[in-house]
């Protein structure tokens, strides 16, 4: 809470921790005493294969599902999150991979969505002011807020949808793969504004597939592996610990070639696993 | 404060890579640009009624004589509240197929309470809308509690009321409405005085001019990108001329009827709170993306529950309105083509069969283009065979200029 809002570097104390969080969904354990710490001004990525839980983690913190044990603390407090409205009022908002946005409505009706000032008048000024504002601090590049969403390219969108998950002064904001539709140059449009956002001084979770976007922003990169806990890299970490974590398998084609390449320089680089 | 000096450049407009239109002219190649584009609004039922209007007065210039037009406007008002219903439906993409058999019975129900069991008619009258409220209830929990799509919930329905109407009006199968009440002389004969046609057909234009002059005036002091003036005194100052140009024509014969009146005022409200409340924006966005509007905390259900209750209770209004009209309650309200031209009216005026898209106008505009079909075939004195042959004809070319159209917004990314 008493952090300056242009801290760059990271808080020793984490705004959301999470202890021994579990999951389960009938027989089926999707999360197993999962363990994450998210502190301000810092962008953790969360990595894993298909059906790693990275998913189903992000709809506990956004309050779709309830855990099934395990404490999750915000600030310090102890909390639970019975529907979305209540994680976003604790402040954790959530991008989700499909963005959720109206396509017929324009950028400001989509930002103030189910938030509108004044509603039996709306304060179209005031939301419209506040839109450009929150675009602004994005240096995001929307030509028109009074233009229907439709009209914007996948990465204005992505923007857009960002842009709404800031409106409520978020501490921490959950990102479902980010990238993942996008091309080039509006990948790193998006990589450049989740920086931005971390420079504002919010925690940042990314799920993300693609080991180039998490080693551009994370400062950690937080792997799971079968609904566990598999490991917490340092971005710089290699690709082969990555898959390695991420795939649990020792013996694969990228773990081969980094072996080959290590015999053939001798010794370098000592893994960083906790 | 509206220093310019100060502040060279409004914050909507510091990205110079846009261009934005500028002025009088630049509003209108504005508008032509979105047309272009396939975003009509209500550029289709302008261009069909002039077309509709002008073959009818070719084929019987009595057509556009003002006691015609003065019908013709007391014909539309019922159809047209129920047509607001429809719009009202369409905007979070569901429909009712069931407004006719609704305001049929209504005007069952207006006649049994009101004329043979006796109610004064200020209980009757908001005893039937509420009726039809209690109607549009039952769609919304079948819809929100079962999953049933209102076409099928709808189309039961249809036949279930239709069924209880003729329940309701027994055995003599139609109720006479006595001449010398209120009801029935507001349905038939009032009209405005001249004066008073003409303070109102004003206001539009007026409130049009000092609510911009407003808004103009608060964007301003936002520091936000303010508009033309100039295009505004002209938008309003048209309105203004063309409905006291259609005042006085109406004052030739009988005038404004006071049914048209409600009716306007009805689409004015339905107007605001459809695109200046919480609400209109909620049922728009319901219609757009049904599971966005959800996780912005949207309660959809609610949503849904509203559009079925006013579209139900507008088409009991609408079926009071017809037996005040025809000043009788009879097996034939409500059915025939009572639904499809409420339907039709809200399509042809522009309102999206497939949800998000749509406004109140649409309804006003539609009814009209209907009721003037109506009318001419009548004048020309074809059997209603062709009526509705041509009526159909019609509602399907509305209903192909709005699948194109939506097309073409898709590939101008304007959706």
């Amino acid at each position: 809470m008493s952090e300056p809002p242009h801290a760059p570097a990271a808080s020793p104390e984490p705004v959301l921790s999470l202890r021994r969080v579990s999951k389960h969904f009938g027989a089926v354990s999707a999360l197993t005493d999962i363990d994450l710490d998210v502190r301000a001004g810092e962008v953790v990525a969360l990595v894993g294969d298909n059906g790693a839980g990275k998913s189903t983690l992000v709809k506990i913190l956004a309050g779709v599902h309830p855990p099934s044990g395990g404490t999750i603390t915000f600030n310090g407090n102890p909390v639970t999150f019975p529907n979305p409205s209540a994680a976003l009022d604790l402040g954790i908002a959530t991008v989700f991979q499909d963005l959720a946005l109206c396509e017929n409505l324009d950028v400001v009706a989509n930002i103030y969505l189910g938030r509108e000032l004044s509603p039996l008048r709306l304060d179209e000024v005031a939301m419209e002011k506040r839109s450009w504002q929150l675009l602004n601090e994005l240096s995001a590049r929307i030509p028109s807020v009074r233009e229907v969403v439709a009209s914007l390219s996948g990465g204005q969108r992505q923007t857009v949808a960002i842009a709404r998950s800031l409106l409520l002064d978020p501490k921490v904001i959950l990102l479902d793969e980010p990238t993942a539709a996008l091309g080039v140059a509006q990948t790193a449009e998006v990589l450049e504004l989740i920086e931005r956002v971390r420079a504002k001084g919010l925690g940042v979770v990314m799920i993300s597939h693609n080991m180039e976007d998490v080693r551009a922003v994370a400062d950690r990169v937080v792997v799971l592996r079968l609904g566990r806990n598999n490991g917490v890299f340092a971005p710089d970490a290699t690709n082969a610990e990555l898959v390695g974590a991420i795939t649990g398998a020792t013996n694969n084609s990228v773990s081969r070639r980094a072996e080959r390449r290590a015999a053939a320089q001798s010794q370098s680089g000592a893994p960083s696993h906790e | 404060m509206s220093n310019d000096v100060k502040n060279p450049a409004p914050i909507d407009r510091a990205d110079e890579r846009v261009t934005h239109a500028v002025g009088v002219g630049g509003a209108i190649r504005a508008f032509l640009d979105r047309v272009r584009s396939g975003d009509l609004g209500s550029l289709p039922v302008v261009v069909g009624l002039a077309v509709i209007w002008s073959v009818f007065t070719a084929l019987n210039p009595l057509f556009v004589s003002s006691v015609n037009l003065v019908n013709l406007l007391f014909d539309s008002s019922t159809v047209g509240v129920i047509s607001l219903g429809i719009v009202c439906i369409l905007m979070v993409g569901e429909i009712d197929l069931s407004v006719g058999s609704v305001s049929g019975l209504a005007s069952a129900l207006l006649g049994m309470m009101w004329v043979n069991q006796g109610w004064p008619v200020w209980v009757t009258v908001p005893a039937v809308i509420f009726v039809g409220g209690v109607i549009g209830w039952i769609y919304s929990q079948l819809f929100n509690r079962f999953g049933m799509p209102s076409f099928v919930s709808t189309l039961a329905g249809l036949l279930a009321f239709l069924g209880l109407q003729l329940y309701v009006l027994g055995s003599s199968g139609s109720i006479n409405l006595p001449y010398e009440t209120g009801l029935v002389k507001f349905g038939q004969v009032l009209t405005m005085p001249h004066a008073v046609s003409y303070v109102l057909a004003a206001l539009p234009g007026l409130f049009m001019l000092v609510a911009g002059m407003r808004r103009m005036a608060q964007r301003k002091l936002g520091g936000l990108s303010a508009g033309s003036l100039n295009a505004l005194a002209l938008k309003a100052s048209a309105i203004t001329l063309a409905l006291e140009l259609a005042a006085f024509y109406l004052n030739l014969s009988r005038g404004v009827p006071w049914m048209f009146c409600l009716f306007a005022g009805l689409v004015a409200t339905m107007n605001y709170a459809l695109t200046r409340t919480k609400w209109g924006r909620s049922m728009t966005a319901v219609g757009g993306n049904r599971e966005a509007a959800r996780r912005s905390g949207i309660n959809v259900a609610r949503i849904y529950s509203s559009a079925f209750v006013l579209c139900g209770m507008l088409a009991a209004t609408g079926g009071v309105l017809s037996a005040a009209r025809l000043a009788s309650a009879s097996q034939q309200a409500g059915t025939g083509d009572v639904n499809l031209n409420a339907i039709a009216g809200a399509v042809i005026g522009g309102t999206s069969l497939f949800g998000g898209r749509g406004s109140a106008y649409s309804a006003l505009l539609g009814i009209i283009v209907i009721g003037s079909i109506a009318s001419g075939l009548t004048l020309l004195d074809l059997s209603s065979s062709l009526r509705y042959m041509i009526t159909g004809a019609v509602l399907a070319v509305a209903v192909i200029v709005d699948s194109l159209a939506r097309r073409s917004r898709v590939s101008h990314g304007r959706a």
